[in-house]
């Protein structure tokens, strides 16, 4: 089978290492082989969160520059940074919501203007899906839920050879029973953002 | 029940390395464990802690997190030396913490099976440097494990309790971030029963380390190394794979790599690997076979060329012509964790395979991004008594530092670190600084560092009559590799039956005379108790009481009051947001707002204003 190669890429406390984990959770559930890799320590405290998830032969836990088949980024600017693991090919998914860093916050940094950001992105990577995820997590009554929007989209878009089932039941298995309603939700909110049918 | 301690073999599951390191462990019997937290290692006891606390029936083995690394060897040492299966875990530079016991550890050796973990961080991603922990296998005599994966990695940890057992020393195994922090599926097997007591025969002999006895044991160590190199020459461990006049030598977690490169330049059947998984003693015999098989050699290792040295010392004493290669330009570098294509494109340029890559985005034209560094996080004590210390001295006090979330102090707007290289090296090179400049010292370390190897530091500090202030910023936790208890933390809070020690008591008893205890949120105060210690001749120690909040939240959870800018008054002078730069305010029309989702109430702010423009959100009307 061809390995895909995707990378999710968020800021500290949006919830990255847990949609990786969980999309590796419904690969193992399919049957499918599947590697996850994650940064954690000091890279946590507010600083940007990237994580990794191979499904196929591949044996490498990480994925490299120019080689993501599919990056999915929780924060616009963050989408900028990480484009040194796209090539054109590369399908990418965004949140356009900002999350400033303090750096903007205290005025040693500009917030480059969203829309110019992805205009910049289309210019350089031909597949690009982008919707205000927020949004839709708050939509579905549960503000922490971007995670399970961004997941959503992926299974719209990426083509992945992991059955939705699958994705649905580790998201059952692994939320606080009051949340389960609201993530799925948030799902299938992010699966349509994305252009994903019934 | 959860599912790491499943009794029943046959069950895969996706596990983070470290658990599954943590499932090996229990498959081996485990019945004793301790630890200093680090990242990397942090999730193996973290793990081992939460299942002992949960399902202390299930999980019967001891674990403590111990007081630093140096403690947790020996701790582990006695209980192994009497005969229990133990585990001690630490990040690659707690073993120079624990290097004295390591090394004549090696000489006594141990009666149950002892596994050292070291994780290391090449490309430190938490670490202050990237050293090679491969090297202590050689320097301890001790022999090392290295997979690559963490199904491997469940296996090692398993074999090595057993490996241990029959070579009676401790075995090393040796991870990096990429094994301890990747997930894949891993098998279980059956949990055995662990044995957690048994009787210390005594054996002056062979355990106190007097001269005479040491001599003796150099020998015993020296031969236990030729069985371990029998072993590894014989090991499954190490293995060719593959085929061809071409060869690679590789381990960890490059062995990875150099698999999907040589599928990637369709070179499988071309170049063969040997893989080596059981590291130090080195399979002399296996790798000097190899070479004689190849035309030329890639060595394929992260960080320090420790294998192609060695292959290139057996080439030479064997007179086998064959070019090794590794570390070199064009090769690979000694700095730096690899990555796929990175090990593709050498091994590709070096043997002569084409592969046509993806080709990298032109960004030269992206425009300037907003750096996002980590942070202090929203109410954090430590911006508040970082604040307060530099409303006393300005900017021209020198300011060693420590190791933990305060590290981050060293960002501006804040930019109050000078001096870190290892826990506890704040207070111990305080008393240099201040001799060497004459200039005002004020440092800073954390509770658990403090413990951890701060106190040695303080008694000679006292003893020769430094000057220095010293802040201990008490957090009440280990804060920054995941809020793990230490000595001085409340053990009520967190309902463990360990014995909480007093900060304030144990520093008075090292014989510091001037002593404050702060509440860093309260500003004034803390400002005026401060400027007295600094102002101090001699050994001063201020405590910097507060509860790390993301701990409050957990064991002792009060309602969140935000705050917000009354933007009538607010007269943009916008010192709230230079001087302590909270990631929960922002700046919008010239004037400071605060996020309410963020701000959890600290009050911090509120009081530098000089306007009073800062108050408690009011309640909705």
């Amino acid at each position: 089978m061809q390995t895909q190669r995707i990378v999710n890429v968020g800021v500290g406390g949006q919830g990255n290492l847990l949609a990786s984990n969980l999309l590796g959770q419904a690969a193992l559930d399919a049957g499918l082989p599947v590697v996850v890799s994650e940064i954690h320590g000091m890279a946590q405290r507010g600083g940007v969160v990237e994580s990794a998830v191979i499904i196929g032969e591949a044996k490498s836990p990480i994925v490299s520059d120019a080689e993501a088949d599919i990056i999915v980024s929780f924060e616009p600017v963050e989408t900028l940074r990480i484009l040194n693991k796209a090539h054109k090919g590369t399908l990418i998914i965004t949140n356009t919501r900002p999350l400033p860093p303090f750096t903007v916050a205290i005025g040693q940094a500009a917030y480059p203007a969203p829309e110019d950001s992805l205009a910049y992105i289309r210019r350089k990577v031909k597949n690009v899906i982008s919707f205000d995820g927020q949004a839709l997590a708050e939509q579905a009554k549960n503000p922490l839920s971007l995670n399970m929007v961004m997941l959503g989209a992926l299974f719209a878009a990426g083509n992945l050879p992991v059955p939705v089932k699958s994705i649905k039941k580790m998201i059952k298995a692994n939320s606080k029973e009051r949340f389960v309603a609201a993530n799925l939700q948030a799902f299938d909110l992010g699966f349509a953002a994305a252009g994903g049918g019934n | 029940m959860d599912k790491l301690l499943t009794p029943g073999g046959g069950k895969t599951e996706l596990l983070l390395g470290n658990e599954a390191i943590v499932r090996g462990a229990l498959e081996a019997g485990l019945a004793f464990a301790t630890c200093y937290p680090g990242t990397p290692s942090s999730e193996v006891p973290d793990t081992l802690y939460r299942l002992r606390k949960a399902e202390p029936d299930q999980a019967q083995y001891y674990f403590e997190y111990s007081t630093n690394e140096k403690v947790a060897m020996e701790c582990a040492a006695g209980a192994a030396v009497a005969g229990l299966r133990t585990l001690v875990t630490m990040k690659h530079v707690g073993i120079n913490v624990a290097a004295d016991p390591l090394m004549t550890l090696a000489y006594t050796g141990v009666n149950g099976g002892m596994v050292i973990l070291s994780a290391d961080d090449p490309s430190l991603f938490s670490s202050q440097n990237e050293q090679d922990n491969r090297f202590y296998a050689r320097l301890s005599g001790l022999p090392m494990l290295e997979p690559s994966s963490p199904s491997e990695l469940k296996e090692a940890t398993k074999y090595a309790f057993a490996l241990s057992e029959q070579l009676t020393v401790p075995v090393m195994l040796r991870t990096t971030t990429r094994v301890n922090h990747a997930r894949e599926a891993v098998k279980f097997a059956k949990l055995p029963k662990a044995k957690t007591q048994v009787e210390f025969k005594k054996d002056p002999f062979r355990f106190v380390t007097v001269p005479a006895v040491s001599r003796q044991l150099h020998l015993r160590l020296l031969k236990v190394y030729e069985q371990a190199q029998a072993v590894s020459e014989a090991s499954e461990l190490n293995q060719v794979i593959g085929k061809g006049k071409l060869g690679v030598i590789t381990s960890g977690v490059a062995a990875n790599y150099v698999f999907d490169a040589l599928n990637d330049l369709d070179a499988v059947g071309k170049v063969k690997v040997l893989k080596l998984g059981l590291t130090w003693p080195l399979p002399e015999k296996m790798i000097l076979k190899f070479l004689k098989s190849c035309d030329k050699v890639l060595v394929v290792e992260e960080l320090e060329p420790l294998m192609e040295n060695a292959a290139r010392a057996l080439a030479q004493e064997n007179g086998v012509k064959v070019k090794i290669a590794g570390k070199g330009p064009k090769l690979f570098s000694r700095a730096y964790e690899f990555n796929p294509r990175l090990v593709r494109d050498v091994i590709g340029h070096h043997f002569g395979f084409k592969y046509k890559a993806t080709k990298a985005l032109d960004l030269a034209d992206q425009p300037a991004l907003p750096g996002r560094p980590p942070t202090l996080c929203p109410g954090c004590p430590h911006r508040a008594t970082y604040y307060a210390v530099k409303e006393v001295v300005g900017t021209s006090a020198i300011h060693p530092t420590d190791i933990g979330c305060y590290t981050l102090g060293m960002l501006p707007p804040i930019s109050m670190a000078d001096f870190v290289i290892c826990m506890g090296s704040s207070v111990s090179s305080s008393g240099g600084f201040a001799r060497a400049t004459g200039q005002k010292v004020v440092s800073f370390i954390g509770d658990s560092t403090f413990f951890h190897s701060g106190i040695t530091g303080l008694v000679n500090a006292v003893h020769n009559n430094h000057n220095f202030t010293l802040v201990i910023l008490d957090n009440g936790t280990t804060a920054m590799t995941g809020h793990q208890p230490h000595p001085g933390v409340d053990t009520e809070k967190i309902g463990d039956p360990t014995t909480h020690i007093d900060i304030e008591g144990v520093v008075r008893s090292l014989g510091v005379t001037h002593i404050t205890t702060i509440k860093p949120l309260k500003v004034k105060a803390s400002v005026e108790a401060i400027k007295a210690a600094v102002e101090y001749e001699g050994v001063s120690v201020v405590i910097s009481q507060e509860l790390c909040p993301l701990f409050a939240r957990r064991v002792a959870p009060k309602s969140r009051k935000p705050f917000e800018v009354r933007l009538d008054k607010c007269q943009g002078h916008l010192d709230c947001v230079k001087k302590v730069a909270c990631p929960a305010m922002f700046v919008e029309d010239g004037k400071a707002r605060i996020n309410p989702l963020q701000c959890i109430g600290c009050a911090l702010c509120a009081q530098i204003c000089p306007e009073n423009a800062i108050l408690p959100v009011k309640a909705e009307a």
